[in-house]
């Protein structure tokens, strides 16, 4: 075995294999890099402002003091966004989704022409759906102004067309034979897919959902152009409320230069990266049981 | 048998039964509620052309050939519409985000589909997600408070760096499109064949060889998606440039200057509730169709490369 295996590698000149071993060399710090890039920002960003997470941090609100600012109304600013942008774009997606998947039948140019529309809707710049949302939500036909509910439907169309492709997903991955199975015992095309596909799909569909929602509570640009960019000192109470948002009160205490300005948005960050991370690591988690418990 | 007995009654009553119609008038409904969710999305896209084009006309119309020249001061008066310095800076922070991205992320992705095992693949992909959900102003802040003060201050040869720079931008912005790139391209050389793998390896290639030379080139369409579709994510973020290049239009090519982008432009013209009407509120609608404009296109075409690599190998 040994001899084999030494005369086999004999005949891979020694130039391949130095290159060969500088490639995988390669390879490996730059996986190494990107993870170490990650705990170096969370490093530099504990460094500046460890000592001041706390409890009050979370429950005061802002405020030109050091000593006395949080970021309540941000933190409650975005979870409402976030939950009604939710609220708005999944139920829209999954349908999106199980209409491409399962009654929209054969590939016709109806479907060809939604389906280039999402790719392309999610490639769409953030920014850009902040320009929609100013000239005909908060501005223009429906001037609903700079509200929670502008900006929800702002989120909810910047992170509707992720939703439908996720679900369509997981959709798919759903065995066709399980609802093959109904419809020969006569069900309608519904009832097999409400009893059978959906169940075995939400799973796929429930971490793609919270990583869209994630990715809506760390995005800021398309709401500085709603006017979430101001310094809120109270928690909304109800959609034509105004409001701020995390990302953009770290964003706020950033653009002034004063150091203690400095250490408030490190702490905000730090709070932002906390509350994201969990979302995460739940989809990870949800993730993994579910595939185990097919694999099983 | 009984059947005989069903086929009777179901000849009796040719009509559906009312459960039946019931069940029916359910599922067409549904299809009608679905088909109606589903125009929603178009709607999306309608609304953003209609929102961005009107206003853009009018201001085009007022302005003409100002666009083509070398001074972006829409803001001031008077007003002046060279869109050269926004071209310039946000073709050079992409750039930069692209020159650190490129070789990371098609690391991350050789890594991923030939060099890693099951177990480890469990562990890296995380890691890319993770880093993929830390958000923009994160690494704004980053880029702002530690990589122009630490290290382009410091070390960048070429005029005197300040707060404010574009490679500070640049490389954050790399940062952030790593994960894109290390998974689109992950997608199309993991869905290479393994036949294909196998045959190179028993030709003696060794797995670098298999890797770059066999696998890199058949997955090569959707390589180049990653790439087109990382490069458009780039073009159009907003907040890593505002916070760190800072919102200057300045015409130059020394990434150690302060530079603004289209997007970022966007960010900062938005940020100070311009009225309707105003020079602040034309210019970013125009701005934002420039940006949508590109943007659609380079996402057609890597949509395009990877619907080639699926035909290929799905």
């Amino acid at each position: 075995m040994a001899t084999t295996s030494t005369s086999l590698e004999s005949r891979v000149s020694i130039d391949r294999r130095i290159k060969d071993f500088s490639f995988t060399t390669f390879l490996s710090i730059s996986i190494v890099a990107s993870l170490a890039f990650i705990f170096y920002i969370i490093y530099r960003l504990y460094n500046n402002a460890g000592y001041l997470l706390s409890w009050d941090l979370v429950t005061f609100f802002p405020s030109y003091d050091i000593d006395t600012a949080g970021f309540q109304s941000s933190i409650m600013g975005s979870i409402w966004v976030v939950g009604f942008a939710t609220l708005f774009a999944v139920p829209v997606g999954v349908m999106t989704a199980l209409y491409l998947e399962e009654f929209a039948g054969k590939r016709n140019r109806f479907t060809a022409l939604i389906e280039l529309n999402i790719q392309n809707l999610a490639g769409v710049p953030a920014v850009v759906f902040g320009l929609i949302g100013l000239a005909f939500i908060a501005r223009g036909p429906l001037s609903w102004g700079f509200t929670v509910g502008s900006a929800a439907i702002v989120l909810g169309m910047l992170i509707l067309p992720v939703i439908i492709i996720i679900t369509r997903e997981a959709i798919r991955a759903v065995p066709p034979s399980y609802k093959e199975g109904a419809l020969a015992l006569g069900a309608t095309q519904w009832q097999a897919v409400n009893k059978l596909v959906i169940p075995s799909a939400i799973p796929g569909t429930a971490t793609g959902t919270i990583l869209a929602v994630s990715r809506a509570m760390g995005e800021s640009a398309p709401l500085l152009l709603l006017g979430a960019l101001s310094f809120v000192t109270f928690n909304p109470t109800g959609l034509d409320s105004g409001f701020t948002i995390l990302p953009l009160a770290i964003f706020k205490y950033a653009s002034d230069s004063r150091e203690e300005y400095q250490v408030l948005a490190s702490a905000g960050s730090l709070i932002l990266l906390a509350i994201l991370f969990a979302m995460n690591l739940s989809a990870i988690l949800l993730r993994d049981y579910t595939l185990r418990k097919r694999n099983v | 048998m009984s059947t005989t007995a069903q086929s009777g009654s179901a000849v009796m009553s040719l009509a559906p039964s009312t459960h039946l119609r019931r069940r029916n008038l359910i599922q067409l409904v549904i299809t009608r509620l679905m088909a109606s969710a589903t125009v929603i999305s178009v709607l999306v896209t309608v609304g953003i052309v209609l929102s961005l084009l009107p206003t853009t006309f009018r201001l085009l119309r007022e302005i003409t050939t100002q666009v083509f020249g070398t001074v972006w001061a829409p803001l001031f008066t008077p007003s002046q519409y060279g869109m050269a310095p926004l071209f310039t800076g946000t073709f050079i922070i992409v750039l930069i985000a692209m020159v650190i991205a490129i070789p990371i992320g098609l690391a991350a992705a050789i890594f991923l589909s030939d060099y890693a095992t099951f177990n480890l693949r469990r562990i890296v992909k995380p890691i890319l997600e993770i880093l993929a959900g830390i958000p923009t102003v994160v690494l704004g802040l980053f880029g702002l408070y530690v990589v122009n003060p630490e290290f382009v201050e410091k070390y960048w040869p070429i005029g005197e760096p300040l707060a404010y720079t574009a490679l500070g931008a640049g490389l954050m912005t790399g940062i952030l499109i790593i994960p894109i790139i290390a998974s689109v391209a992950d997608d199309a050389l993991s869905s290479v064949p393994r036949a294909m793998r196998e045959a190179a390896y028993a030709l003696g290639a060794t797995r670098r060889e298999v890797a770059t030379k066999v696998v890199l080139n058949a997955g090569l369409s959707g390589v180049v998606a990653a790439l087109i579709l990382a490069f458009a994510r780039a073009f159009g973020e907003t907040t890593i440039a505002l916070m760190v290049a800072g919102s200057y239009p300045k015409l130059t090519a020394n990434p150690g200057d302060p530079m603004q982008t289209m997007a970022s432009f966007i960010g900062f013209a938005g940020i100070g509730d311009a009225e309707v009407g105003s020079s602040a509120y034309n210019t970013i609608f125009l701005v934002g169709t420039v940006l949508f404009t590109v943007t659609l296109i380079l996402n057609i075409l890597g949509n395009r490369f990877i619907a080639r690599f699926r035909e290929a190998y799905e």
